[in-house]
């Protein structure tokens, strides 16, 4: 039922087309072709005076500013580069700066160090010396002590023996013993 | 179903097509106000509404009806300066006329129940006919007689050359009429087919069918629109580059 259904609407259509295409009524063409040329002109006026001269330089002017920020944006990198370049320099400046006061201070130090020791060094080399010489005298005050003890002793010893000696002897005596 | 068939079934694929006054019933005369008056004043306005109304605002960062301004401009800006070269941007502004008429009658007319002005090859004839008596007159005027060189094809052998003559002399006359009858035609055969399927869609058993087929169809004509509007631009730059460089 549905191919016949199909087949009659295939007849219409076959049947429309022969009755003529509308596009071939040449009685509307020049309507047609009037309004159409109306358009057009209607069209080309809206183009040519508002749209395309609006949308031209509303591209141009986008361009531009593309351009400007674009140069701008160099000069401003460049700047910074610039700025970086500025800072750079003064940390190492400062960098020698404090490398200059560390080794002066380091210096100073090292010359307040030495006097020092030197001072130092003086003091206990006087001192030592000083020390040397009452060692010293001491050394021969406590030998002078040892002879003349030796001597008294010496002499009790020979007394209670029951000699009689010379003192000048015993002193004698001793002191060659001493001096072994 | 079978009455229904038999006399419910109507298929007017080319009633759509009919030119009708708009009000009252009386002959198309030419200044009636038909239907094509309707939508061409549809197309007119719809170009107004994009490109003048769409960029009022003129903004360094555009809105949406901006954007697809300037898109259609950078486009055929850009078909202008390729094909036709820096000398062919004198004619930006015809060329534009061209396309955003065609691109909009072809687009307004796949609205349902409306009526598509570019499948008229009264319509087409006009473009096509006005496109080829500026290019051939502009020919004549940037080249003078050496616009007869696009017909003598010098890189030919000499004995070839009034054969190739001949043929490039019909091709340039065939020029306007394939021009114009391949917009009407495909926006014509496309809208009949549409209306064929939408006429079987009336009958149950192939409903189905039908309406998957106009889905399809009315996808491609979609396409059709644009790509008809763009050829015809196309061809336009090409034959404006003729005029102005010719020789091969």
């Amino acid at each position: 039922m549905a191919t016949e259904t199909a087949g009659h609407g295939a007849d219409t259509v076959a049947h429309e087309i022969e009755a003529g295409m509308p596009q071939l009524d040449f009685s509307t063409f020049p309507n047609q072709i009037f309004w159409l040329i109306v358009a057009l002109f209607a069209i080309y006026f809206i183009l040519s005076r508002i749209a395309l001269p609006r949308i031209g330089s509303v591209l141009a002017e986008r361009q531009g500013t593309i351009t400007n920020d674009i140069a701008a944006a160099e000069e401003l990198k460049l700047k910074a580069v610039e700025a970086e370049k500025a800072y750079d320099k003064a940390l190492a400046d400062a960098r020698a700066e404090a490398g200059r006061i560390v080794a002066a201070a380091k210096a100073e130090i090292q010359a307040d160090l030495d006097d020092a020791i030197q001072k130092a060094d003086a003091e206990i080399a006087a001192k030592s010396a000083e020390s040397e010489k009452a060692i010293n005298e001491i050394r021969a005050g406590a030998m002078e002590s040892v002879e003349a003890v030796a001597k008294d002793t010496a002499g009790a010893i020979v007394a209670a023996l029951g000699g009689s000696t010379d003192q000048g002897d015993i002193d004698g005596a001793v002191q060659s013993r001493l001096k072994g | 179903m079978a009455a229904e068939g038999g006399s419910g079934l109507s298929i007017h694929p080319m009633d759509q097509f009919k030119v009708q006054p708009l009000f009252g019933d009386g002959p198309v005369g030419m200044f009636t106000i038909t239907n094509v008056t309707l939508w061409l004043a549809l197309a007119v306005g719809a170009v107004l509404l994009l490109m003048v109304l769409g960029t009022k605002g003129r903004a360094v960062i555009p809105g949406r009806a901006q954007s697809v301004a300037e898109l259609a401009y950078g486009f055929v800006h850009k078909m202008v300066e390729d094909v036709s070269g820096k000398e062919g941007l004198k004619y930006f502004p015809y060329i534009m006329t061209l396309f955003l008429f065609i691109v909009f009658a072809n687009f307004l007319g796949l609205i349902p129940m409306s009526f598509t002005t570019t499948s008229h090859i009264a319509v087409t004839a006009v473009l096509a006919l006005g496109v080829f008596l500026t290019v051939t007159i502009l020919g004549f005027v940037k080249n003078g007689s050496k616009f007869l060189g696009l017909f003598w094809v010098s890189s030919a052998p000499l004995a070839l050359r009034p054969i190739l003559a001949i043929i490039e002399l019909i091709s340039y006359f065939v020029r306007p009429v394939s021009h114009s009858i391949r917009l009407a035609g495909n926006i014509m055969a496309g809208h009949a087919v549409l209306k064929v399927f939408a006429g079987f869609a009336a009958v149950t058993a192939v409903a189905p069918i039908a309406i998957a087929g106009m889905v399809g169809v009315y996808a491609l004509e979609v396409l059709v629109a644009f790509i008809q509007a763009y050829v015809f631009t196309i061809l336009t730059c090409v034959y404006l580059k003729d005029a102005l460089h010719p020789g091969h």
